[in-house]
């Protein structure tokens, strides 16, 4: 990928909360939110902030099962829902398992880039609780080849994951890795606990490693992972703008309150092939590769990491994907507190899939109104320091066994004033 | 005859009880899961579940489901590999669906007691009405060319009595479930004199697939479940009685309920207790017991179980007990939303609000001993021994009336499970324990260094 044609930017973020077990609110014998309550809250957040619908050309929503979920299809005609301001604009729902926000943003940078609409309302939305985690799982699998289903685990992608866990631990030792993926799971909620919409914003578990140390059980869930090691099951949105230099202008937002989007790249591997190497990310690391270059930077560049952490071995499997350390040393790198929010490199800033929650389609787009937050100083509680000898911030959305993979790199539109 | 054959044609009668329909639940799934085995392919599994009113059994039916999907969902890694071979069968929802209508499929809902003359094995789980039990059984037997066994779930009626009554000639067990069958963890087996031994290794396989805790009990009315809480119910009311000279009856039964619950760190107070048993299921159960006690060492005349207190209350419709959706009915308690909320004045033969005089009693008690420990803290808590040495340790420092009377509580507690082992009802201090541990869900057994021994005055 070559460097872009013409400047793109990012703003007006908004996440909704992300809803599930684990809020204290949650009770999932009430009656909650509906998915196109979502998309408003989401939606809405970020007109807002682009002085409303009138100044938006097109509009993209990410989303993976509705259709299953919600029993919902034909979702982008729920963005006219969000403010009668957007009916008539051209719109459009795109889906790649859980990277479909990934993808929407994708979707929406390209418009930017034909030129066809210089304001791109970018919405990611999954309502899961409809259903209890075991039929969820069912359409959950979805992201996976249906002819595996049948000789896949109960807990489908779990058992995925386990598999990529329990090759790590043969080929790079089990103990220092489950050192490592508690350590994961402590970074995850420890960040969330700064972050009024994450998930596990209310956790109050004291010893986070050792609860994440619990042994599995197979007879239950899967082989190698326990459920600490899992994103919970999540309703939410989040909603960002795509949009040019003009569509700054023409929303009145200023570029220190923008993020510009410097590289990207989308991959996809074959859905029906297997995994080469368990032990390995290699769409993601594809992905990541495409899009440093398209940035013209390197991974030692980057300041802040918001990866695709559906499981915590996804999170170390990341940290090696992006080619931060070699093969085989990820554990040792999580394990040092090198991405812990104030190790070398913070990753999920705001608790990530694990932390902050994972509804599927609103994870890419979530990912990228964090990263908007951090550098533009909007994060609040959980608003961390990104270097100027370190600019770069990297997102990466992954769906399925790492099938689809969306990775974007961002930096400040405006240099800070020191 | 082996397992599967002996389980090949099985009954419950008074399936659509509440303790019938766990039993049911239960055996329906062992069954469908031997039925499932490639050596069982040939048997036709049947199970009958009679009781007395076809609507009963219309709502057993639709109980049974609820519960086979839940019990499916909670075991659907186990569950793919059994229909494995099914290609039709992919999501997990394919799967529990057939699941559900495999168990569903076993289950004959029936009126009539003549569906259990082709059974090898009978549950009986009627009412505690030693007569009735005894007319059921008998009839059976007669009629019943296989000799089944009878697998009798009472909480109190001595086995060899029954036994002896209906002519089994040894084909029998008491096999005590605790409430709700489908959850509680404990079994209670009881053993007449006269009890066949294979009977005994059947029950204890068939228990173990069912994931049960077992408890040996010997055949002494009330067996050790409730030869322990029927006792100690009467001391809780008992020593309301006599806080009653003191305070008002519903102040006294908040403060003993209290007590019981947060000084004695037990799930809930013995009066919600009551309640949740029922009143009357107590006040039958202390009946049935009565006569067929022994008289205690150094007694002239036989141990008396009985309360005039809850003849009273029942006589004036207060019951307790749950309803079908498992919602707590009022009793010495009215409940809201499940929670005591006021307390019965069987003078005016109304509620009082436990907020009146809440405050106060909690003031007279005094404080629980520091740091703070409550039923559900202790049971999860990473050093439980540790923790309760130091939590009694400290009550038993503390002069206060509620301290005070949370160490007579415990003491008789203590007394009652001796006397239990020294009875020849449990054979060992460790089994009385693991009654009220698994049964009652109690975070330490009555037999226990917490409490010293009762001394003469009590």
């Amino acid at each position: 990928m070559k460097k872009l044609r013409k400047r793109v930017f990012m703003t007006a973020g908004y996440n909704t909360v992300a809803f599930g077990s684990g809020r204290k609110e949650f009770n999932p014998k009430k009656p909650r939110p509906g998915l196109e309550e979502y998309i408003k809250e989401a939606g809405q957040g970020a007109l807002k902030l682009v002085g409303g619908a009138g100044n938006v050309d097109e509009g993209v929503i990410g989303n993976f099962m509705a259709a299953k979920f919600n029993n919902q299809g034909n979702l982008a005609a729920l963005i006219p829902f969000i403010d009668e301001g957007l009916k008539w604009k051209p719109s459009c729902r795109v889906e790649g398992a859980c990277c479909s926000g990934g993808l929407a943003l994708v979707t929406a940078i390209k418009s930017v880039l034909a030129e066809t609409a210089d304001v791109v309302l970018t919405l990611g939305v999954e309502v899961q609780n409809t259903v209890k985690a075991i039929y969820g799982a069912d359409i959950l699998a979805g992201a996976g080849w249906y002819k595996e289903r049948k000789s896949g685990h109960a807990f489908f992608f779990p058992g995925k994951f386990s598999d990529r866990a329990g090759a790590y631990f043969d080929k790079y030792g089990m103990e220092r890795t489950r050192k490592a993926l508690a350590r994961w799971y402590r970074n995850a909620v420890e960040n969330a606990r700064l972050v009024p919409t994450a998930q596990e914003y209310h956790n109050t578990q004291e010893d986070l490693e050792a609860a994440a140390l619990t042994k599995p059980n197979p007879r239950s869930f899967v082989d190698q992972l326990n459920v600490y090691d899992c994103s919970k099951v999540s309703d939410g949105a989040a909603a960002i703008a795509v949009v040019s230099e003009e569509g700054l202008k023409k929303a009145g937002v200023a570029e220190k309150d923008a993020i510009e989007v410097v590289g990207f790249a989308a991959v996809e591997a074959d859905l029906t092939a297997a995994p080469s190497d368990l032990t390995r990310l290699d769409t993601t690391e594809r992905a990541v590769k495409m899009a440093l270059e398209s940035a013209g930077i390197r991974a030692g560049d980057l300041g802040t990491v918001e990866c695709h952490d559906c499981f915590t071995i996804t999170g170390i499997l990341s940290v090696e994907a992006i080619g931060l350390v070699k093969q085989g040393e990820g554990p040792d790198f999580v394990s040092a507190g090198h991405t812990a929010r104030n190790g070398k490199i913070p990753f999920n800033t705001t608790g990530g899939l694990i932390g902050w929650g994972h509804p599927t389609g609103a994870s890419g787009v979530r990912q990228a109104v964090t990263i908007w937050e951090q550098l533009t100083r909007k994060a609040g509680n959980a608003q961390i320091e990104v270097s100027d000898s370190r600019p770069y911030a990297l997102s990466i959305s992954m769906g399925g066994n790492d099938r689809t993979v969306v990775a974007i790199v961002y930096r400040r539109a405006a240099e800070e004033k020191q | 005859m082996n397992y599967a054959e002996r389980l090949k044609n099985v009954t419950v009668l008074g399936a659509a009880g509440k303790m019938g329909s766990g039993i049911l639940l239960l055996t329906a799934m062992e069954m469908t899961d031997l039925a499932s085995k490639p050596e069982n392919k040939s048997r036709q599994f049947v199970l009958n579940a009679i009781d007395v009113s076809d609507q009963a059994l219309g709502g057993l039916m639709k109980y049974l489901k609820v519960q086979v999907q839940k019990a499916a969902e909670k075991k659907i890694v186990p569950l793919r590999k059994v229909y494995e071979d099914h290609a039709d069968l992919v999501d997990n929802k394919d799967i529990i669906d057939r699941y559900v209508a495999d168990v569903i499929g076993i289950v004959r809902p029936s009126t009539r007691l003549e569906s259990a003359y082709q059974s090898g094995l009978i549950f009986e789980a009627i009412i505690e009405n030693p007569g009735l039990k005894v007319k059921l059984l008998s009839q059976i037997n007669k009629n019943n060319a296989k000799s089944p066994w009878i697998f009798t779930n009472t909480s109190s009626i001595p086995i060899h009595e029954v036994d002896e009554k209906a002519g089994l000639g040894g084909r029998i067990l008491g096999v005590h479930f605790y409430n709700p069958p489908a959850i509680q963890k404990l079994v209670e087996l009881i053993r007449a004199d006269s009890t066949q031994s294979e009977l005994v290794d059947f029950a204890l396989v068939f228990a173990k697939n069912l994931g049960k805790i077992v408890v040996p009990s010997n055949d002494f009315a009330g067996f050790i479940g409730n030869g322990h809480f029927m006792r100690d119910a009467l001391h809780g009311i008992s020593e309301a009685g006599r806080l009653s000279a003191e305070m008002s009856f519903a102040e006294a039964v908040y403060t003993v309920n209290r007590v019981t619950q947060d000084f004695l760190l037990r799930p809930m107070g013995i009066f919600q207790l009551i309640d949740y048993v029922g009143l009357d299921v107590c006040q039958y159960i202390m009946s049935v017991m009565n006569g067929r006690l022994g008289t205690p060492c150094g007694k002239v005349s036989p141990e008396v179980l009985h309360s005039p207190l809850l003849d009273r209350m029942i006589s004036a419709g207060v019951r307790g007990g749950q309803r079908s959706d498992g919602s707590q009915k009022d009793g010495f308690f009215k409940y809201e939303k499940n929670r005591p909320a006021g307390i019965y004045d069987p003078d005016t033969k109304r509620y009082l609000p436990v907020s009146a005089f809440q405050a106060a009693c909690d003031e007279r008690m005094g404080p629980t001993p520091l740091p703070q420990l409550n039923w559900k803290s202790a049971v999860k808590h990473p050093k439980k021994e540790a923790a309760l040495e130091d939590f009694f340790g400290k009550l038993a420092a503390m002069d206060t009336p509620g301290a005070n009377l949370a160490k007579r509580y415990g003491e008789r507690s203590r007394e009652i499970g001796l006397k239990l082992v020294s009875d020849k009802v449990a054979q060992s201090e460790e089994d009385v324990n693991m009654v009220l541990l698994s049964g009652f869900y109690h975070v330490y057994g009555p037999i226990n260094k917490y409490f010293k021994p009762v001394t003469s005055n009590q």
